[in-house]
């Protein structure tokens, strides 16, 4: 264990698969080799790619990194798809995309499932992203799963959210809802050469209109026309992206959304922790059994249940 | 589903054949079967092949070719595999392989080879069997 984080930190390429498949598979040792690598991140920027099934998400992550590339900066992807919901298992398709980025050996592919998560991401998408982070990639780049309207986690975890969009795929309603629309620093309007893109941009920037009408916004976020597979507005779409890096490194957003990001995490592993803790005592306890009967005839209520459980294993009183 | 290991696969196809229905349809099958398996599409070199193997953290790499270059590329595979230090990774080939190739491949390190008509549940099956 130790070895692999010393390999990691030495620049591993194996000690970072194994690691991710570690902390992937929720091995038991994974909290604590996470809290031996933490001192080592906070130096990576992560930028999200999100938007609908099929707009391109897999080839603009391929550009963008090739550009990054030739800027001698590091990268590490982390390539989400999902899993089935009957058997478990998960067809990862995006290294097909990443044909470029895939034989360069400064960029670091990993394809993660689901499994069963919600949101967008798969569960150790964060976690992943610590070991990138630690073994010295400059940008880690998460791409989600093809998303629909309310998969918005990628928002909470990276410090730029892209939304890839395509043209086909709906009228002006469809831009002016709530969900991933609302999360994008900046919009990449892909598949450009075809009919319909201009008016998609169009109808994006209305949206963007309408906001600064409603409500306070300090960052104007940027639409960028791009056709992907011909490599172009991809630099256009870079350099907007590192506009908004700008910009959030200057107002100290950067070091505030990290903060709140912090925060989150702390409480979802508090959470977690909790919930660990006592739900490993109820085996024990072999008058749960007997509860659930109980409520089942009605004899007593499962909320003040609930309420004494908990009380009895913290031996708080309220 | 979570807090589990699951067999990862790496389906590839080195070397220049055109089509690729039998590796899509194994994808599907592997994934069926509960595993999750990358699939790295078409003309794939042996090297991008276990880069893709190294970074995925891969138990299985299956190896699809139907154009002949089968005693060129596998054995490249297993033999950068080991480079790596990734010895312990299953790998298994099919397509078109006439029989007098299979004893030279299974010596170069092939765990097995899957032609036409194999039954899908028998490379399923070999495969929970023989992985890591």
């Amino acid at each position: 264990m130790s070895n692999l984080i010393t390999e990691l930190l030495q620049g591993s390429v194996r000690a970072m698969a194994r690691l991710i498949t570690l902390v992937e598979s929720e091995d038991g040792r994974a909290l604590e080799l996470l809290g031996a690598i933490y001192p080592h991140t906070g130096k990576a920027y992560v930028l999200g790619i999100t938007g609908s099934p099929g707009t391109g998400k897999s080839t603009l992550t391929d550009k963008i990194t090739s550009l990054l590339r030739s800027e001698e900066q590091t990268v590490g992807i982390i390539a989400v798809d999902p899993s089935s919901p009957f058997t478990g298992g998960a067809l990862l398709g995006d290294r097909i995309r990443m044909q470029r980025a895939s034989g360069d050996p400064d960029v670091f592919i990993r394809s993660m499932a689901t499994r069963g998560n919600l949101g967008g991401l798969a569960r150790a998408t964060t976690d992943v992203i610590k070991i990138m982070d630690a073994f010295g990639k400059d940008w880690v780049i998460v791409e989600t799963v093809g998303v629909g309207q309310d998969e918005v986690d990628i928002a909470k975890t990276a410090d730029t959210t892209v939304v890839v969009l395509a043209p086909g795929l709906g009228d002006i309603i469809q831009s002016m809802k709530a969900g991933v629309m609302e999360i994008a620093d900046l919009y990449a309007v892909n598949k450009a050469d075809r009919s319909g893109a201009d008016t998609l941009a169009s109808e994006v920037s209305l949206r963007l209109q309408q906001d600064s009408q409603i409500k306070k916004i300090s960052w104007q976020p940027p639409v960028v026309k791009t056709v992907a597979v011909d490599d172009m507005g991809t630099d256009s779409l870079l350099d907007a992206i590192k506009r908004h890096r700008n910009f959030l490194e200057k107002s100290g957003k950067l070091v505030s959304g990290r903060r709140e990001k912090t925060r989150q995490e702390m409480l979802s592993l508090l959470k977690e922790e909790i919930s660990r803790r006592v739900l490993e005592k109820i085996p024990g306890d072999g008058g749960f059994e007997a509860l659930i009967d109980d409520i089942l005839s009605h004899k007593k209520d499962p909320y003040s249940c609930v309420q004494e459980i908990v009380r009895n294993l913290f031996s708080i009183s309220d | 589903m979570a807090g589990e290991k699951r067999i990862k696969v790496i389906m590839a196809k080195p070397g220049l054949d055109g089509h690729d229905r039998g590796a899509k349809l194994l994808a599907r099958v592997f994934a069926e079967a509960g595993m999750e398996v990358v699939y790295t599409g078409l003309r794939q070199t042996p090297e991008m092949i276990v880069d893709a193997a190294l970074q995925e953290d891969a138990d299985v790499v299956g190896l699809s070719s139907l154009s002949g270059v089968h005693n060129y590329f596998f054995p490249r595979v297993v033999e950068l595999l080991k480079e790596r230090g990734l010895d312990d990774v299953l790998v298994v080939g099919g397509g078109i392989i006439p029989e007098e190739d299979i004893t030279g491949l299974k010596e170069a390190g092939v765990a097995a080879i899957f032609g036409p008509g194999t039954k899908t549940k028998d490379i399923v099956g070999f495969i929970e069997k023989n992985v890591r």
